[in-house]
């Protein structure tokens, strides 16, 4: 067609058919790009009250009790198991501790296992909140310790054991990245997260230095006669996919006077927990008479997960500890 | 208003007029996006278990896009600072390619983040609670939004100017231009900030970054648009001033430099000192216990990197095809160093020590794939719009022929004031 011609014809018969062709095809095509979505179930989408719920902090007490029994169907409607689902608060005068004591620890991985029995972590792919790591003696580097150990007994005479989980920050890099608040620290210290609010981001994933959170990269699986039916909102509900998750010191048995799930499995006594406002805890007297440190202190999460070692000697008589201070001093 | 609608009907019709390598170009550019769109909805389906990601290294080839493209996105100013603030007139109206790559890049953005996130039917949770100004991610949210606003109506209002056949006023554009400017060093920093700010992630938690971003922004940027222009220059009837080349070309060459000493800044302080904050860069430098996934894309960047920079340097880059062949050197080089160079590797080893590799899957290549040929079209689309416009032959008086696309048959004498011809 000459550009400069006076006048426009009017779309051809051809070109017509060629456009509607075109458009068709294209149609079509994207229709076929889309197909895999015929596999989703109606009951992998969120259901309309899910989709308009807000944010944990928002909800009323009736939206609240509204949110409750949609997870309670949800959990009926999947596993057909009747759960108890709660929203457990946290007390006041109350902010949470765990210290391990690395002089105990003996490798033996229950904590893990019950911790994912607790917690209704997916079985497949596999999510676990606490990883151990087999530690060469003369080292606390992280780098130089074996995650994957895998001897027929426990504990190996060349090695300690360190087991790290959230360390509970009380300046917690996560909760500042997160672009939806979908996570925050509660008034006794535990970090939380709205599986309901959580866009899938892994922002906070990345910003953690203890690589304590975890991403539901595919729907979780948990077989049902496994599903621990007591529930609660902010901590071992099921997960859906595409959501992050983390320890929570179990604190829908922790903020009702019972001990974490992890603890409770520990058989040698290497876990302790409680309130480190309570000076006459058992967490309060470790950090006060033990030789306790942080994990990664130079990075500033001020963590309220402490390792410790117990004396094995002696300690000498504080007046020689005294002493000994002046002496070098000078 | 009634005007403004015709326009657009116009700009759509022009879209898919066009030569033979322009039908082949955007029948080839759908397919893959729709191949991108199938994977995406597998992803959909059953979650981001399909890419290669995991929870030790939980961002991958998406926010490595991702970064990538927002540098090209801040690049598009190298263009706009020769002409309004050392008032080199005759690259004016180049500015707007500069700019709509600017959108395109973003729009490619917009799209990475998308297909990052786990949830992305919650994606409103941002407009309901929105956790400004601790969360560096809600700093990108606006600044990107804001810059895609800023461009959408430089360059909407000049081609609509140039279509109306009107004098832009100066009052409607110039202030958004100097806001661009700064603002388009504001998204790449912020992004950099992004992963900056991270202190349990040595191998970013480093000043440099966020320098490094925008020289190699300003090399990879530039260098698409001087790939682009040649192309405009050559296949359409507009003509692109030599001057332009040769300005683009002093930038890529100047920031390219400066990348590299950057580069070798880096890799001293991580190197010399020993110290374990090194050993992401001793992963991707050499690997680490026998793995070493990364090593042959540092590599290869470094390599493309350095060869670019030789053909700019001497004078082989006066020929053109090698001076192209230098630009996609580089920004190939530039997108391995931002990707596989930077972000992935920060997660290797793992906080705790943990050395786990990452490695693409097909799905996750083909979403990937899929948003660039998404963009590439959106781009190609804008530019096949705006050349006819700009040379005065889809403007308001005219009447409407698709066929302009060819150079050399067309004659100009009924408005040869605003039309170019090819020498």
């Amino acid at each position: 067609m000459d550009p400069n011609s006076p006048a426009v014809a009017p779309p051809s018969r051809r070109s017509f058919l060629r456009g509607a062709v075109t458009v068709a095809s294209g149609m079509s095509a994207a229709v076929a790009a889309l197909s895999p979505l015929k596999e989703l179930d109606s009951s992998d989408l969120p259901t309309l009250d899910a989709f308009l719920q807000k944010h944990y902090l928002e909800l009323g007490p009736g939206e609240m009790q509204a949110a409750l029994e949609r997870i309670r169907n949800e959990v009926q409607k999947r596993w057909d198991v009747d759960p108890v689902v709660r929203d457990v608060r946290p007390r006041e005068g109350v902010e949470f501790v765990y210290a391990l004591n690395l002089s105990r620890c003996i490798g033996c991985r229950r904590c893990v296992h019950a911790c994912v029995a607790e917690n209704n972590q997916s079985r497949a792919p596999e999510l676990q909140y606490i990883r151990v790591l087999e530690m060469p003696l003369g080292t606390t580097d992280v780098e130089r310790g074996n995650h994957h150990y895998d001897h027929a007994t426990v504990p190996d005479a060349l090695h300690y054991y360190m087991p790290v989980q959230c360390h509970q920050c009380a300046n917690p890099p996560c909760v500042k990245v997160c672009p939806v608040e979908a996570t925050w620290q509660e008034s006794d210290g535990i970090t939380v997260i709205d599986y309901d609010w959580c866009i899938g981001c892994r922002y906070c994933e990345a910003a953690c230095p203890y690589w304590a959170r975890r991403f539901n990269y595919a729907q979780p699986e948990i077989p049902a006669e496994e599903l621990n039916p007591e529930m609660s909102y902010l901590s071992n509900r099921p997960r859906p996919v595409g959501v992050v998750e983390k320890c929570t010191f179990c604190l829908h048995r922790v903020r009702e006077g019972k001990m974490p799930a992890c603890l409770e499995a520990c058989p040698v006594g290497a876990r302790k927990f409680g309130n480190v406002l309570d000076p006459e805890s058992e967490v309060a007297r470790i950090l006060r008479e033990k030789r306790v440190f942080v994990l990664k202190e130079d990075v500033g999460t001020l963590p309220r997960f402490f390792y410790y070692f117990d004396e094995r000697y002696p300690r000498p008589a504080d007046e020689e500890d005294a002493a000994l201070g002046q002496e070098t001093a000078k | 208003m009634k005007e403004y609608g015709r326009f657009l009907f116009r700009c759509f019709r022009v879209s898919f007029a066009g030569d033979w390598r322009y039908q082949a170009w955007m029948t080839f550019l759908p397919v893959v996006a729709l191949l991108g769109l199938n994977a995406y909805a597998k992803q959909l389906v059953h979650g981001l278990g399909v890419t290669g990601m995991s929870d030790q290294v939980s961002w991958g080839l998406y926010i490595a896009n991702f970064t990538f493209l927002v540098g090209m996105a801040a690049a598009a100013v190298m263009l706009v600072i020769p002409v309004y603030i050392y008032k080199n007139r005759e690259l004016h109206d180049l500015v707007i390619f500069g700019e709509l790559l600017a959108v395109a890049a973003i729009f490619m953005c917009l799209a990475f983040v998308t297909v990052d996130l786990g949830r992305p039917d919650r994606f409103t949770h941002l407009l309901r609670r929105f956790n400004f100004p601790i969360s560096m991610l809600t700093w990108d949210v606006i600044v990107l939004n804001g810059y895609l606003l800023l461009n959408l109506h430089i360059c909407g209002y000049l081609v609509y100017c140039a279509y109306r056949r009107r004098t832009p006023s100066r009052a409607f554009y110039i202030p958004f231009v100097f806001t661009a400017i700064v603002w388009a060093v504001s998204i790449h920093t912020v992004t950099a900030f992004l992963y900056v700010g991270l202190g349990g992630r040595p191998f970013w938690n480093s000043a440099i970054i966020a320098p490094r971003f925008l020289a190699s922004a300003f090399a990879a940027g530039p260098a698409f648009l001087l790939v682009t222009l040649w192309i405009v220059d050559r296949y359409t009837d507009y003509v692109v001033p030599p001057k332009a080349f040769q300005t683009l070309k002093s930038i890529v060459t100047l920031a390219l430099i400066i990348n590299m000493f950057l580069l070798v800044c880096e890799v001293f302080t991580e190197f010399y000192t020993d110290s374990a904050h090194g050993v992401s860069a001793r992963y991707l430098f050499f690997g680490l216990h026998g793995k070493n996934a990364l090593v042959p894309w540092i590599w290869s960047a470094i390599a493309l990197n350095t060869g670019a920079l030789v053909l700019l340097v001497t004078p082989l880059s006066r020929r053109p095809g090698l001076l192209n062949l230098a630009c996609l050197m580089l920004i190939v080089g530039i997108w391995i160093e931002k990707g596989m160079g930077l972000i992935v590797p920060a997660f290797i080893p793992s906080p705790l020590g943990e050395l786990v590799e990452y490695a693409p899957t097909l799905e996750e290549t083909l979403v990937c794939l899929g948003i660039w040929a998404f963009g590439l079209g959106v781009y190609t689309v804008l530019v096949r719009i705006t050349i006819p416009v700009l040379s005065g032959r889809l403007t308001i008086d005219r009447l409407y022929s698709p066929d302009y696309t060819r150079k050399v048959p067309v004659k100009l004498e009924h408005h040869p004031d605003t039309a170019g011809s090819h020498p």
